[in-house]
């Protein structure tokens, strides 16, 4: 690609990112920095010289690190298992696993209470625990779009060479999948190096990160200065640390024959075979599987200890529930919401993956990263970001049902970045360039050889957008409103009033969410093109 | 791969990424569906189109509550939620002079008096004012008017309790008795509206001298700090609906009412109650934003507040008391929540003067 091509490629991700993001949070940081239109740099350097700072910081890295070693350790085996093994229920289980990420953090604190106890709470195991639940699904999703991609024809030569299973999935498809694998890592680093619930709840009040500090200064005291240099200090290392990531993800890349078919899917064959796909699958049960379990099972629990549908039928009667409104509203709110946001991040992320992958070498690491970044700033930064700058014309926004749909997708569109890099990447530029000496423009290349070979991996991308718009409440929660209230919105409404009813019907809407994104997810993997897998 | 961009070229795309944005940002602006009320910026002029209410995420007014509301002025509400009461307070405060509504809602004792030295209201004496308990308007200039109170109030677990053949602790310095050790879950006052008032609660009782002991006793006794309201009411306590294991928790007085909500027939007893003397007052107040587009609706809105429907239906609601006088209680609310006699009630000013040196110290007395 050309220049020129990239540099109009790179527009939409570029405007998009300029307005809902560099615009809101540049607003914010300045209005910290220069309190009475002076620069203030005391309180930068009074909080970088703060020595109790330095330990909230490494304890944010190491905690991000360790939980990252540990996604990646439960997310490739599963995501090699549900790529390669056929059995019943393999998309259901591929939907389900992206769940965790619509629940609101108390609700999942609700489930781990009650699977494990209150022992572990407040230790480092529960934050470690909860961060793999919430974010095993970005490495399925990710290493998986690229794995269902590999050519079969390199795992069967392997094999008809004498390489048996373990050794072709080691020695082929793992150095093939590493660049899907890094790509993984940076998102799941990132998520939990920003990690605010379940630091909160889950970690207790001993252990801070800067997220939770920077919200705290943020919201609860409102001292800009203080926000702004903790917020600098964040976005420095994520900067660093995604500058030298990207580096990285590009020199691992193998261009590789892609099939524009997919790896075979069978069924298991042999003990080995079977064990590793029931330790897989007993592995993701357990640690995703049997907390929702548990919350859909609270929601039947009546309060005599019976099971019944009570709670739903509360839910629906405007006498018995405090929301004010029916819950169906909120259900559908949420949905208009995720589909908005999720075809401005497909759009958006899908013209960034392009430039990244085919544009010019600096013009597209540094896009790369740039894309990256809203996931490094605080939410809370976003959010009051925007209500201090999107206030005049030509960008008045504030109270905008767009608003709403915009910070969804600004979060969710680094998820379809990575989902497409590595497929994007792992595309033989032979096969482009035959295309292009048979005279194809590179526009028709593009249609004929990128589209219908990455056409699952945008599926996968969408799936994976709607379910992080659907359950982000960063930056929602500071514009949200309540005549479209969502429904992870509302289950926090509920669960902020006492009483079993209260209880039950946030329980019981969590269970709706649920299924809600499963079958969500489900209807999206089917309209993908090229696919029915 | 292709060679770099000429420097030329980079700034054309540059440029045409700015004017972009400014097109789709124009673009966005009144994109709203028909249901979803008037875009903004639209509000006319005197008392029609539309009222915005700024308010904590648990604010909203149900349908019939809006159509009475319309009925009576033929102004439309929108409810614009900014996280929780705290969070909202502060971006007024970040916004003063070109609000995001037209009334504020929900701020209360620990809030008010930095949300008065900002500026951020003008005065509006409701027309139902004086109706209201006199005990509960704080601002003179009618600045806020108060709306609902509450109490904020150790819970215990009744049956818990009656099982063990313990007594409930009597008043705040009874938790700090080994006899309850490991039992009390607290909210953290940094993140939390009812963990500041306890704290407060705490500092009224023993004095400025006095409440880092009392609190380094609860330490010494095994408290537990929650994040916020719902983790330790749900995930801590084992009262009610709690999941948790502790049989003393930080709450209201009217969570009570909400155990027995819907038992038909009602119980004798609830199966949580409340340690009355351990209450402290808490009041919301709303006020008409300076600068609003629509003051005079703000005005209609906040006397709408007061009215009987609305106050009626604040318990069952938001589980906290009317303020106007004489308002007919739900019998749930009349015979299981507690409005004490005499609660704990510390100075706006007192509180927001000394509210972030009393939470660093408290943070160093009880997580470090």
């Amino acid at each position: 690609m050309g220049p020129v091509g990239a540099a109009v490629l790179s527009l939409p991700p570029l405007v998009f990112l300029a307005v809902f993001f560099a615009v809101p949070v540049g607003a914010i940081l300045l209005t910290g920095l220069r309190p009475d239109g002076s620069w203030a740099l005391g309180a930068l350097v009074e909080v970088l010289g703060d020595g109790a700072l330095r330990g909230v910081v490494w304890f944010t890295l190491w905690q991000a690190v360790l939980s990252t070693v540990l996604t990646l350790a439960v997310g490739v085996p599963v995501a090699y298992a549900l790529t390669r093994f056929d059995f019943p229920g393999r998309r259901v289980v591929h939907a389900a696993l992206l769940v965790p990420f619509v629940l609101p953090t108390v609700v999942v604190a609700v489930a781990f209470i009650v699977t494990l106890g209150s022992g572990l709470r407040g230790t480092l195991v529960a934050i470690l625990v909860a961060h793999v639940f919430f974010n095993v699904a970005v490495v399925v999703r990710v290493v998986g779009g690229l794995l269902e991609k590999l050519d079969p024809r390199m795992e069967d030569a392997a094999a008809t060479l004498g390489a048996g299973r373990w050794r072709t999935a080691l020695h082929v498809v793992l150095p093939l999948a590493r660049p899907a694998i890094v790509s993984a890592a940076g998102v799941v680093f990132l998520f939990t190096f920003t990690s605010f619930g379940v630091v909160l709840l889950l970690g207790g009040p001993e252990h801070a990160t800067l997220e939770v500090e920077i919200h705290r200064q943020t919201t609860q005291l409102l001292d800009l200065p203080v926000a702004a240099a903790l917020s600098l200090l964040q976005l420095a290392i994520v900067a660093g640390l995604l500058a030298v990531g990207t580096g990285r993800q590009q020199a691992l890349a193998v261009a590789q024959p892609i099939a524009g078919d997919a790896a075979s899917v069978r069924r298991p064959r042999g003990v080995g075979e079977r064990s590793f796909l029931a330790a897989a699958l007993a592995l993701a049960g357990a640690l995703v599987g049997v907390p929702l379990a548990l919350l859909v099972l609270r929601s039947f629990r009546a309060p005599d200890g019976g099971l019944g549908l009570q709670w739903y039928r509360a839910l629906v009667d405007p006498e018995a529930s405090v929301l004010g409104r029916p819950a169906l509203d909120a259900v559908r709110h949420s949905l208009e919401f995720a589909v908005a946001a999720t075809v401005v991040a497909v759009v958006v992320g899908l013209a960034a993956a392009v430039v990244v992958t085919r544009g010019p070498r600096r013009w597209a690491r540094a896009l790369d990263v740039v894309l990256l970044l809203p996931l490094g700033v605080s939410a809370v930064t976003v959010g009051f970001g925007f209500l201090i700058s999107l206030d005049d014309p030509p960008l008045d926004l504030r109270g905008s049902w767009w608003l709403i749909p915009m910070a969804q997708a600004l979060v969710a569109v680094p998820f379809v970045v990575r989902v497409l890099v590595p497929v994007l990447s792992s595309i033989d530029d032979r096969v482009r360039e035959a295309a292009a000496v048979l005279g194809a423009s590179p526009a028709r290349v593009w249609r004929e050889v990128d589209l219908p070979l990455v056409g699952r991996a945008v599926g996968v991308a969408a799936g994976f957008a709607f379910a992080v718009s659907l359950g982000e409440f960063g930056a929602t929660v500071f514009i949200a409103r309540a005549e479209t209230v969502t429904v992870p919105v509302a289950i926090l409404r509920l669960l902020g009033r006492p009483g079993p009813s209260n209880f039950g019907q946030a329980m019981a809407l969590s269970t709706i969410l649920m299924v809600m994104t499963t079958v969500s997810l489900l209807v999206i993997s089917r309209l993908r093109p090229g696919g029915t897998r | 791969m292709s060679t770099r961009a000429p420097f030329r070229r980079r700034r054309a795309a540059v440029a045409a990424a700015a004017l972009a944005a400014t097109l789709v940002a124009a673009s966005c602006g009144g994109d709203d569906s028909a249901d979803e009320g008037p875009a903004d910026g639209a509000a006319p002029d005197g008392p029609s189109g539309e009222v915005v209410v700024v308010a904590h995420d648990s604010f909203d007014l149900d349908d019939d509550m809006r159509a009475a509301f319309e009925e009576e002025t033929g102004l439309t509400v929108t409810v614009q939620q900014g996280g929780d009461a705290v969070s909202v307070v502060n971006q007024a405060i970040l916004t003063a002079g070109d609000p995001l509504g037209d009334v504020l809602f929900g701020l209360d004792d620990a809030t008010l008096s930095r949300a008065l030295d900002a500026d951020l209201f003008v005065p509006h004496e409701a027309e139902r004012l004086d109706e209201v308990d006199p005990a509960l308007v704080l601002d003179d200039e009618h600045r806020v008017t108060p709306i609902d109170h509450g109490a904020v109030c150790v819970n215990y677990d009744a049956e818990w309790f009656a099982s063990e053949g313990l007594e409930p602790p009597a008043d705040l310095a009874a938790l700090a008795d080994p006899a309850y050790a490991d039992m009390l879950v607290v909210q953290n006052p940094a993140s939390s509206s009812p963990g500041l008032a306890f704290l407060t609660a705490s500092v009224a009782e023993f004095g400025e001298d006095g409440w880092l002991d009392y609190w380094q006793g609860l330490e010494d006794n095994g408290v537990d700090v929650a994040a916020d309201w719902s983790d330790a009411y749900y995930t801590r306590f084992s009262g009610g609906a709690g999941e948790g294991d502790r049989p003393l928790v930080v709450s209201y007085g009217s969570s009570p009412p909400a155990e027995v909500l819907g038992l038909d027939p009602l119980p004798e007893e609830a199966p949580t109650g409340v340690v009355e003397s351990t209450c402290v007052r808490q009041i919301e107040f709303a006020g008409v934003l300076a600068g609003a587009e629509n003051p005079e609706g703000a005005a209609l809105l906040i006397d709408f507040l007061l009215s009987d429907r609305f106050q009626e239906s604040i318990p069952l609601t938001y589980f906290v008391h009317p303020v106007i006088e004489g308002t007919e209680l739900p019998e749930v609310f009349e015979r299981f929540a507690v409005d004490p006699d005499d609660p704990y009630q510390l100075e706006p000013e007192v509180v927001a003067d000394n509210r972030d040196r009393w939470i660093d110290e408290w943070t160093d007395a009880v997580l470090r």
